[in-house]
């Protein structure tokens, strides 16, 4: 189900407290983003476990499309 | 407890195939952005895979999902082990990690 950009930016931020956190969104229909997350919880994690770190985030939530990009900080 | 025979089925295309991809659609005609994706890097790549299409058994398709614990498809496995969808697939590609994967497996490629 679509989701606002703002609610999603927030609602991964507070997954990630320590890190940055960037939404694009790639359709304008609130159902297709690249979510930019970097953030030293990821530090010594494979991408793997990254991306899943940022699924968990939005568990729940039904978005079609989530492109997710991770990088440790 | 029995073992769920989708997870056996999984179990063994992972098994007995190098490398598979589990995608929408097929090598040669995707049905989905993002398996694509995935398809041509292979391509270009000139590896032998396996795609198998969730398309075409909603089992494998929700079945996949569970066994790999990740949400979505496309899904790759080299040798067993999953590395990643698309995101990963292309990042990987991008910085020579997919090609240092396959040769670190033992697998042959074109390039």
């Amino acid at each position: 189900m679509p989701i606002e950009i703002t609610e999603l930016e927030n609602l991964i931020k507070s997954h990630f407290s320590n890190g940055e956190v960037e939404i694009q969104d790639l359709a304008g229909d609130n159902d297709h983003y690249c979510a930019v997350v970097r953030s030293p919880s990821f530090v010594g994690k494979s991408r793997i476990e990254q991306h899943k770190m940022v699924q968990k985030a939005v568990e729940g939530y039904d978005i079609h499309a989530l492109q997710i990009k991770t990088k440790a900080i | 407890m029995s073992e769920n025979p989708i997870f056996v089925q999984i179990k063994k295309e992972i098994d007995d195939n190098e490398i598979v991809l589990f995608m929408k659609g097929t090598k040669d005609f995707p049905q989905c952005g993002f398996s694509s994706v995935v398809a041509n890097i292979l391509g270009n790549m000139g590896v032998e895979y396996k795609d198998i299409n969730v398309l075409a058994d909603n089992d494998i398709r929700e079945g996949i999902k569970i066994f790999s614990d990740w949400p979505t498809i496309p899904q790759l496995y080299v040798k067993g082990e999953f590395i990643g969808g698309c995101d990963i697939i292309k990042e990987m590609s991008q910085e020579g990690e997919l090609q240092e994967l396959f040769a670190e497996k033992g697998i042959s490629s074109a390039a």
